[in-house]
């Protein structure tokens, strides 16, 4: 049978407002079940672990490179305006402002969104989850809150660092350029860095890492059609996840310009 | 017969299903099942693939919700239950996966630990272990206390299925599909261990199944489930007495394979 396009459309938007429905109940049980005893602390250390330790190699790589190439980028434009010491505060407000955060956060997604996208998917797909159920154990606290806290704790941690590794890359660049000492050129570059600059930089990052958690757990734990909804289950939780990250970076800037009265 | 139906009568129901409707969608699964399932026996449920046995069991452990139609475990009605007193009842009643489902991040202690520590806060290390073994035993396992799920074979894997369930003390059993995918050796193991574990544990099953080999040995009363509702229900012998071309065919089929 041949459907018409109208049919197609409105069944479309029929399921664009039943996932977004289904979202706002998922979230809404995971704040009841965040405080609802019993506590799955080792679990939670686990995750963070796997969410935190097990990332690093990556945001230390890509922070670095970032770090080299956006200052090997900056510097030709800044030294024709004579402006070349002007490198490390604007390295500084980058990284912090914007770099920093955005950059964790889709790492973030491809790496631990995915992960446990296809990590859920794959249990709920096996019975696993039902298992669990079974068992007695419940497990929408087991397996989905331990690894949103885990994911939501450790990304800002992993976004501080993230900064850090970013601008000792950047470091290098304008160490081999300008003979510029370690701490000569951190005065410089937190010189223009507020404190309301890093405090948005962490709750925004608390944001983003509920997110890709909440989005990967969503959608693993409801994934369907065996190893083919797996695949399907951890691509949209990337895809998902980056979509909300910049939405949510949108927000953001506007809300931390209005602070900073621009 | 009528002794046999007074017997029946006079012994305890531990599941009753009455009018139970299950669909998804379009597509009517179970349409008016009725059932009493009496304490201490095997009940298999047999039936070809896609005839909705293993819905009907979800339905039972209160993992499908039904459309219609009342569920009756152990006197709990199970889709009225709230989830905690859902989740007590579910500490008296095991579920063996088609694939086990096994966890298969965590060792076969781990496993069979997992909801042991959780439900049963007071045990001790040493009593938990001595529980782990102790089914592991039961199922003749002990060596693979801590090989992961993936290192197993299929009928090992079953076997470790239905120690994790053992590990909480059930009174009933739900075994979705106990034989499938396995060779006729292991099949004929498994079947003995279901038998093992009704007489040393007193459970009571229902085993889901299309393997008439199981059914037989297994099964104390047998129901044959077609299009969404039981055609037969009795002994082997009276299920399949060749008089109805359904179930001969499902026999033959059996029977050539």
């Amino acid at each position: 049978m041949k459907r018409s396009k109208e049919f197609v459309f409105t069944r479309r938007i029929d399921a664009f407002f039943q996932d977004v429905l289904n979202i706002h109940r998922f979230i809404t049980r995971f704040f009841k079940e965040l405080f609802r005893r019993p506590f799955e602390f080792k679990e939670t250390i686990h995750q963070c672990y796997v969410v935190g330790v097990k990332s690093l190699l990556l945001i230390s790589l890509t922070g670095f490179v970032i770090g080299i190439v956006f200052t090997k980028q900056s510097r030709p434009p800044l030294v024709s305006f004579g402006a070349a010491s002007w490198l490390p505060s604007l390295i500084g407000i980058a990284f912090v402002r914007a770099i920093g955060p955005l950059v964790t956060a889709l790492i973030a997604a491809g790496k631990v969104g995915s992960n446990i996208g296809a990590e859920l998917g794959s249990m709920k797909v096996t019975e696993q989850i039902d298992a669990m159920d079974m068992s007695a154990v419940n497990p929408f606290k087991y397996l989905v809150v331990t690894r949103v806290v885990a994911t939501t704790v450790m990304l800002p941690i992993l976004m501080l660092y993230c900064t850090f590794v970013g601008m000792m890359g950047s470091y290098f660049n304008v160490h081999a350029n300008e003979l510029t000492s370690l701490t000569t050129y951190f005065q410089s570059a937190f010189s223009s860095v507020s404190f309301l600059d890093v405090w948005s930089a962490v709750i925004r990052s608390f944001f983003y890492g509920f997110t890709i958690a909440i989005v990967g757990s969503y959608r693993g734990f409801n994934a369907t059609n065996g190893t083919q909804g797996v695949g399907k289950a951890a691509n949209r939780a990337v895809v998902f996840s980056m979509f909300l990250i910049f939405a949510e970076e949108l927000v953001a800037v506007q809300i931390t310009n209005w602070i900073h009265g621009l | 017969m009528k002794n046999e139906n007074q017997q029946a009568e006079s012994r305890e129901i531990v599941i009753s299903v009455r009018n139970l409707n299950v669909s998804f969608g379009d597509l009517s699964v179970l349409k008016g099942i009725n059932l009493d399932v009496y304490k201490g026996e095997n009940f298999v449920v047999l039936g070809r693939s896609g005839s909705g046995k293993s819905v009907l069991i979800k339905t039972i452990a209160g993992l499908i919700k039904p459309d219609e139609g009342i569920v009756n475990v152990l006197g709990l009605e199970v889709d009225k239950l709230p989830v905690n007193e859902l989740q007590k009842l579910r500490l008296r009643l095991g579920f063996i996966f088609q694939s086990s489902a096994l966890y298969d991040s965590m060792t076969i202690r781990e496993n069979l630990e997992f909801s042991l520590i959780r439900n049963f806060k007071h045990m001790t290390t040493k009593e938990v272990l001595r529980a782990v073994e102790e089914v592991l035993d039961a199922v003749g396992l002990r060596e693979k206390i801590n090989v992961m799920p993936a290192d197993l074979s299929g009928g090992q894997i079953k076997r470790i299925g239905i120690a994790r369930t053992l590990i909480l003390r059930p009174e009933i059993l739900l075994y979705d599909e106990p034989t499938a995918g396995l060779d006729p050796i292991t099949c004929t193991e498994i079947n003995q261990l279901i038998n093992e574990v009704q007489g040393k544990y007193n459970t009571t099953s229902i085993i889901i199944t299309h393997d008439l080999t199981c059914a037989k040995t297994t099964g104390n009363r047998i129901a044959m489930l077609q299009d969404g509702n039981f055609i037969r229900l009795g002994s082997f012998a009276e299920v399949f007495d060749q008089s109805d071309s359904r179930v001969k065919d499902f026999y033959d089929y059996n029977f050539i394979q």
